[in-house]
């Protein structure tokens, strides 16, 4: 399991990258996709027993309970999940939008406001 | 929308069973997996589904709510049972409870209002983001025919 | 514990749901705005009063102890930058009133501008690393609404732009949320500045903050991360170029100054020679791009880069002193510039043209709108007798006394060339000859010009009264760099990890 998390983060990040490099917006939205699934597993890895160990749930004489895991990370992620999603669907819509003003997928064609 | 039967008379059953369920998943939160917004996400499917099922015409004219004045007012909603705490000096959020349960609804208190603004929410969201898209006439062709023929 | 904090969140939450409500009602929304931006301008001023009496108020949302809930913050800097948003966010709404069509009004501008400012609040009081990026989220969003809504070309362009380079930004800033609670194992800022002290591997942190500086750097648009602003920030209205230019990159630097200023100070001091090359760089990249550019918009947006140079300055001196003076720079130009995107949008409605080419004369024909333009690029450029001068003042001073000379001398050129790119908009639009025939050009309404020259005015009171406002930013800049007292008022005498380890026993 912990060596498949870094695997998984790894590729997830090394797609999202090729993606965001190549010319076309729906890619360059692909590729935002996979960026925060690759930093939602990242999160992940962060807690878990990895590495603190200690999740704040304790018995009631003070030891750790067995089988809980660090409930901290998932809340993190569920929050990044929502906000990711609700920032995605914008930028969906923006494309979208984009798209049929400039009626193009090509992010080269976009640069009337990169002229001097 | 897609010309199913099968669909069509899986929405309909499914409307009220997946309504109840959501406001069960809204009480049940506090101490319990559910709240909020797993209520909404639940009471927007039901909806979404009759937007499949019989198309985006048809579900405002059967619901007819502003989804967008119903997420603005679960926002409003959810703020000012937060309120309440700093009139007795006691943090933002602070909670208040009745002292004794409800029966079938369970204990009630200010969290549990503020969940009924995030249901909202949620709710008013989630259909508004699903009838703008389905309402789009290039993304779903099939809609906007369907509505010239009636 | 001071349990108002939240209040002026909760008056712009409610206020932007009621927006929407009556958005219909064009005088009960514009009623609404007024009333939650005044309530909250009124909240800040209160609030600058009660932290120079009582020192720093802090609150815990729900009774959560500190390293535990989410805690509300407010010091010295907070009240300043709070006061500084409300001001601005209230001279906008008025300035919209005059210069918005109704259909902005009725695609909900009013409860994006109050989102904005309830994003931008909540980012300037938060004490938990997390809620920090959750508050960015919020004003990110409502800025992508505020420069797509009206839908041109341009904007949808600008716009993507500006969304996809932000969103890289707050990825960057989710990483290093993570890899925090990953090496720390909490969030919440004066834990994460108590437990930094013990740490084992201190390399590890300083690899986050690289992070943390490229993640609020790519929101502050310093040297290699500030394209994203002149090719979107010159497409939407006037009015919202200004909100933008006063509020979004300065919340970025806020946050520079907040997490390494109190919380990550041992990295602060390791990577202070590179933020201050950086901070020198992006003063002359950025006054450099404004040299080249004939569009009033586009030359003012080059310059919020060159301005961002000096807040990061004064980060970048690494001290008490250096913070101070980046505090009172930063808050005056928030006004400044705010003002100054008012006032050349005001001649830009009268051409129908951001051309200064094609513009002229309008010395003549509005000696009002021309002598508050002057003053206030008299203040940007760091004449007395301005607010400019004495920001400017502080933080050359300060560069001299920790003998960083080089970050000083191009500091002081790049007031120069500050004043010599802003002298050419006002020799092109104001000073030659009009091609076109004054006379028939329309005159400027005073609601055009009145939020303009009331934030001139701000800055020239500022600048006469210069003592109290370096009074009180010396006692700020000593707040922000006071971690030890940050974690005694969040968690009590005995720090954080005291109430933590109680709490897990």
């Amino acid at each position: 399991m912990s060596i498949l998390l870094p695997i998984a983060i790894g590729s997830l990040f090394a797609g999202a990258v090729y993606l965001l490099l190549r010319r076309s917006v729906v890619k360059l939205f692909l590729g935002l996709t996979l960026l925060s699934h690759g930093v939602n597993l990242l999160i992940f890895s962060m807690g878990d027993g990895l590495r603190r160990g200690v999740p704040p749930i304790t018995a009631a004489d003070g030891t750790t309970l067995p089988g809980t895991t660090d409930p901290l990370v998932q809340a993190l992620i569920l929050t990044a999940i929502v906000i990711s999603f609700g920032i995605l669907a914008f930028i969906l819509a923006l494309a979208y939008r984009a798209n049929q003003a400039v009626k193009s997928d090509d992010l080269d064609d976009m640069v009337t406001t990169d002229r001097l | 929308m897609y010309e199913s039967v099968i669909l069509r008379t899986v929405a309909r059953v499914m409307m009220p069973l997946l309504l109840l369920l959501s406001v069960f998943m809204l009480l049940r939160g506090h101490n319990l997996p559910g709240g909020g917004f797993i209520g909404g996400l639940l009471a927007s499917a039901a909806i979404i589904m009759q937007i499949i099922a019989f198309g985006p015409t048809f579900a405002r004219k059967v619901i007819r709510v502003g989804y967008l004045n119903m997420a603005a007012f679960g926002v409003f909603f959810g703020a000012i049972w937060g309120l309440p705490a700093l009139f007795f000096n006691l943090p933002y959020m602070d909670a208040f409870w009745i002292n004794d349960p409800i029966p079938g609804i369970g204990k009630i208190g200010t969290p549990v209002l503020f969940d009924l603004g995030v249901f909202f929410t949620v709710v008013g969201v989630t259909t508004r983001v699903a009838l703008l898209l389905a309402e789009e006439p290039e993304l779903f062709p099939m809609y906007v025919q369907a509505e010239t023929e009636e | 514990m001071a349990n108002h904090l939240f209040l002026p969140i909760v008056s712009l939450m409610v206020g932007a749901s009621l927006t929407v409500l009556f958005a219909r009602q064009r005088w009960l929304a514009r009623g609404i705005v007024v009333g939650s931006v005044l309530f909250h301008l009124i909240y800040s001023l209160r609030l600058l009063w009660v932290v120079a009496a009582h020192g720093r108020q802090v609150s815990q949302a729900g009774g959560w102890l500190a390293p535990f809930g989410i805690t509300f913050v407010a010091d010295g800097a907070t009240a300043i930058m709070l006061a500084v948003a409300s001001l601005l966010t209230l001279m906008t709404v008025l300035y919209s009133f005059a210069s918005l069509d109704e259909g902005y009004e009725r695609y909900f501008y009013y409860p994006l501008i109050l989102l904005l400012l309830l994003g931008v609040s909540g980012a300037f009081m938060t004490g938990d690393l997390f809620n920090l990026y959750v508050w960015f989220e919020v004003l990110l969003l409502a800025s992508f609404g505020l420069i797509t809504l009206g839908g041109t070309r341009a904007q949808l362009e600008g716009g993507l732009k500006y969304v996809v380079l932000n969103l890289m930004g707050s990825i960057a800033f989710l990483i290093g949320c993570g890899l925090v609670y990953g090496v720390v194992g909490t969030l919440n800022m004066a834990h994460i500045a108590e437990r930094m002290q013990t740490i084992q591997q201190p390399g590890i942190m300083t690899a986050i903050a690289c992070i943390f500086l490229f993640a609020f750097g790519s929101k502050a648009a310093i040297l290699p991360l500030f394209f994203w602003l002149p090719t979107s920030y010159h497409t939407p209205p006037v009015a919202v170029t200004a909100i933008f230019s006063g509020l979004l990159t300065k919340v970025g630097a806020y946050s520079l100054y907040r997490v390494f200023g109190t919380v990550m100070q041992n990295e602060l001091i390791h990577l202070a020679p590179w933020i201050l090359t950086i901070a020198w760089l992006t003063m002359l990249v950025g006054v450099f791009g404004a040299m080249a550019q004939m569009n009033v918009r586009r030359i003012l947006s080059f310059h919020i880069v060159s301005q961002i140079g000096y807040s990061v300055m004064g980060l970048g001196l690494a001290s008490s002193l250096g913070l101070a003076a980046g505090l009172l720079f930063t808050a005056h130009v928030m006004i400044v510039k705010t003002a100054l995107f008012f006032i050349g949008g005001a001649a830009e409605q009268i051409y129908g043209t951001g051309d200064i080419k094609k513009m002229g004369g309008l010395a003549r024909r509005e000696p009002a709108l021309a002598m508050f333009w002057f003053l206030g690029i008299i203040s940007l450029a760091g004449l007395p007798p301005m607010s400019g001068f004495f920001g400017k003042l502080a933080l050359l001073q300060a560069g001299v006394t920790q003998g960083a000379w080089l970050v000083t001398g191009v500091a002081t050129l790049t007031g120069i060339l500050t004043l010599f790119s802003m002298l050419k908009i006002w020799n092109e639009v104001f000073w030659k000859k009009s091609y076109a025939d004054v006379s028939k050009l329309p005159r400027v309404s005073p609601g055009l010009l009145l939020p303009g020259a009331l934030l001139v005015i701000v800055s020239l009171a500022l600048g006469l009264g210069a003592s109290v406002l370096v009074d009180y930013t010396t006692v700020a800049g000593m707040q922000l760099f006071d971690q030890a007292g940050y974690i005694q008022s969040v968690c009590g005498l005995d720090g954080c990890e005291a109430v933590f380890q109680a709490a897990i026993r």
